[in-house]
């Protein structure tokens, strides 16, 4: 929050100087030092860390990698098994940066969910929320382009079927699909020429990432943090400040969350990915199953769950773009769904839905598998579109303590003085 | 008793219980190429290398070699694999004068681009070549793909390097028992699933059932995706004379020790990175525990 107490004290001569012409240091401590944080977080609050921390390996590792890597179709599968095999630590640079990619993932989807209970979307923070919402879409982005450079089977193909959704724009405008596709691919199908332009942006949207980053933090310190009970901070004693308190339970998050991380680095670099992403790419060849990364799987069997494919690209694309709107969608005033009797287990079914879609999405679009999908998809429209409008509306909230302080220290609770 | 044997006993126990769960229903893999059909079972294999402890045979690895010198390289190459790294640690570590004669001797030569006259070829049309050295790659017969496609009546034998990582196997059964094995999988570091394929089709060379008329040049293979292979069975019992008397000579246990090392070539860097791991993990853990109780101390004086 902008207003609070500004305990930074120039520690030398040098650097009283720059405070009187550029208060970077007193910026940074009062953001990241004084800024108060409720005393009621919970460890779902420490992915936002988490995510910063995630981002930072995936540029590091990804800006060594391509010092070695090679966005030339004939000779990239080549260069990834080359730092696999014969730069020094290649292997595990590119563990890391590929699993990093699945752990970002795993961290965003706990953040999003973390904002979607308690209600972090709401006034305030409205911007802070669509912020994410831009970054998770970069991120997806990111995560597409950057699947493509091992220039494997997956990758081919996957990059085929993906970018050709775009042709389905050809049943509203005939010709007008085609023409993205070809744009996009750089010719007729896709080719290294895609795989080039393709490196180009993978290595320029993590920066993107980074800015917007920047902005959603800024947006957070304006608003400041929601937290459990969805309480705003009144009093002095609802709150502590970021350091050393909430830096030390980030820290030790954090730790925990790279023991996750470091397992799968050490233990099983390849589980998260495809066997044949292992087979150089192969224009003639068609692999059977083209499944996208684990985390775009939802989404997949969204896409796959309607006969009509512009219906298809339409909800995929809806399915993430209705998220901008969830401010205005949830109709109630109360922030957490903790105080939410109804609403606290149609979120909990939604959460199921969407792990469901994920699961559905690695599955052949045949059969019994199909009508699932489709029941969960409804879902997923219905929980946002009707269901929080309307429950917002006729649920009675149950009790809610009167401060985060009372929530903390009950009976113990001093009178609230402001 | 491993650790890895214990807890693949618990993932059993808990595979159990959870396919209890979805029914009843049977669980088996099958290689994810197979489209259609009824589906094929592969069996797990008990691999020294699998599991987050897992290590290389060395003595295997040699073996595997062997196997692979002496059969599978009259048709595939392993042309990621140096002659350099059967030298190296955490592979089958040769020593290294037997290998450097090992690669002159290498019956598939380097080509290196024109000679010191300019020539490519010579005057019969061959390219010329080179014998190997420990820095060159291990090259199976053929110069290209066509080349390879022309002798073995049209099929391609593939590259072997990474085929231990290129294939799969998929798993058949309920929900819950799949994401408990998936649990189970991760927990126990177990990625092995393109070696129990492998292993699978080199013993899986069997006589058609009735009613199977095989095409033209094909072989009859239980775990082949469509049953239908151009590659021939490599070996019989006996093929392949092991120095070490004891090992049994006979096609599984060849298949394994191919596997074995063709899970190496594909993974060279296994035993670093599985040792290297432990490292880390030990790090990471002692400093998690110290910081959760320097933030525990930090927060009691808040109360
Ligand atoms: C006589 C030549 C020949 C020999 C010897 C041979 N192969 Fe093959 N191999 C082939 C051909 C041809 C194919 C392609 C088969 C097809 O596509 O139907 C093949 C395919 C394969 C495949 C790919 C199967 C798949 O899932 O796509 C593997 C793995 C393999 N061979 C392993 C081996 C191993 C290991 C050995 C040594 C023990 C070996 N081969 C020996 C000719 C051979
Ligand atoms: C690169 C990805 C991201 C980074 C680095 C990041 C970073 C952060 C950080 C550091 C915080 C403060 C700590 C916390 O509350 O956890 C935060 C809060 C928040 N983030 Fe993100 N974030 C990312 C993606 C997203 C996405 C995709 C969304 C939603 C679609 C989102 C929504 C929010 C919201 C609503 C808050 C405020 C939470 C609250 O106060 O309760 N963020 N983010």
């Amino acid at each position: 929050m902008a207003n609070h107490e500004d305990t930074f004290k120039p520690g030398s001569r040098l650097s009283q100087w720059l405070d009187e012409r550029l208060p970077v240091a007193r910026m940074m401590h009062g953001q990241f030092v004084d800024f108060p944080t409720p005393r009621n977080l919970n460890y779902l609050w420490t992915f936002g860390g988490i995510l910063t921390f995630c981002l930072g390996v995936q540029i590091i590792t990804g800006i060594v990698l391509a010092m070695h890597y090679v966005p030339n179709d004939k000779m990239a599968f080549d260069s990834i098994e080359h730092i696999r095999r014969n730069v020094n630590y290649g292997w595990l640079l590119r563990s890391v940066h590929a699993v990093g990619a699945s752990m970002f993932f795993v961290a965003v989807y706990v953040h999003i969910a973390r904002g979607l209970y308690y209600g972090s979307y709401k006034a305030p923070r409205e911007i802070l929320w669509i912020l994410g919402v831009i970054i998770y879409l970069l991120m997806m982005a990111t995560g597409f382009l950057g699947y493509t450079l091992p220039w494997g089977q997956m990758s081919f193909w996957g990059v085929t079927v993906i970018t050709n959704l775009f042709s389905s724009l050809d049943a509203v405008i005939p010709g007008l699909g085609t023409a993205i596709v070809t744009w996009l691919w750089g010719g007729y199908s896709v080719s290294g020429v895609t795989l080039n332009r393709f490196f180009s942006l993978h290595y320029l949207l993590p920066f993107v990432i980074a800015g917007v980053v920047g902005l959603h933090i800024w947006a957070l310190h304006v608003v400041g943090q929601n937290n459990p009970i969805g309480i705003d901070i009144k009093t002095k004693s609802d709150s502590v400040p970021m350091a050393p308190y909430a830096v030390m339970k980030d820290l030790f998050a954090l730790f925990v969350f790279i023991m996750l991380f470091a397992w799968f680095v050490f233990f099983a670099p390849d589980y998260l990915g495809h066997a044949d992403n292992y087979v150089e790419a192969n224009p003639l060849v068609t692999p059977p199953h083209i499944v996208p990364e684990w985390y775009y799987l939802p989404f997949y069997a969204i896409l796959r769950a309607v006969p009509s494919k512009l219906g298809g690209v339409v909800l995929m694309f809806g399915s993430i773009l209705v998220l901008l709107f969830l401010p205005w969608l949830d109709t109630s005033r109360v922030r957490s769904a903790r105080y939410r009797p109804i609403f606290k287990w149609l979120l909990v079914l939604f959460f199921f839905t969407f792990l469901a879609l994920g699961y559905l999405g690695s599955k052949p679009a045949e059969g019994i598998y199909v009508l699932w999908a489709q029941i969960f998809t409804a879902y997923y429209f219905l929980f946002f579109l009707v269901l929080m409008p309307i429950v917002g509306v006729l649920e009675t909230p149950s009790p809610m303590p009167r401060s985060i302080t009372e929530s903390v220290l009950g009976d113990r609770a001093a009178p609230a003085k402001s | 008793m491993t650790l890895a044997h214990w807890t693949n006993r618990l993932a059993i126990g808990a595979l159990a219980l959870a396919s209890g769960f979805a029914g009843g229903a049977a669980t088996f893999y099958s290689p994810v190429h197979a489209a259609g059909g009824e589906p094929i079972h592969i069996e797990r294999q008990e691999w020294s290398f699998a599991g987050v402890r897992g290590r290389f045979d060395r003595e295997q690895l040699q073996r595997g070699f062997q196997v692979y010198k002496e059969v599978c390289a009259s048709c595939h190459g392993l042309k990621r694999v140096y002659f350099r790294n059967l030298v190296e640690r955490g592979g089958p570590m040769f020593d290294e004068e037997s290998v450097k004669a090992l690669a002159a001797s290498w019956p598939n030569q380097i080509f290196d681009g024109p000679n010191e006259n300019g020539d490519i070829a010579t005057r019969r049309g061959a390219l010329i070549k080179r014998p190997a050295l420990l820095s060159d790659p291990i090259l199976g017969p053929y110069d290209n793909d066509k080349q390879a496609r022309a002798a073995q009546n049209g099929a391609l034998p593939p590259d072997l390097s990474l085929i231990t990582k290129a294939r799969s196997v998929e798993f058949h059964g309920g929900v819950f028992a799949h994401i408990g094995q998936m649990l189970m999988d991760i927990a126990n570091g177990y990625q092995e699933a393109g070696a129990n394929y492998l292993y699978a089709l080199l013993t899986g060379y069997k006589d058609p059932p009735k009613g199977v008329t095989l095409a033209d040049g094909m072989n009859y293979n239980a775990a082949f995706p469509g049953h239908q292979i151009a590659m021939v069975a490599p070996f019989v019992d006996g093929s392949v004379k092991y120095q070490n008397e004891a090992v049994p000579r006979t096609v599984s246990q060849y298949s394994k020790d191919v596997t074995a090392f063709l899970a190496w070539a594909a993974d060279p860097r296994l035993e670093e990175r599985k040792r290297m791991g432990w490292l880390v993990m030990l790090y990471l853990l002692v400093t998690a525990v110290l910081l959760y109780f320097a933030k525990k101390r930090l927060w009691s004086t808040l109360h």
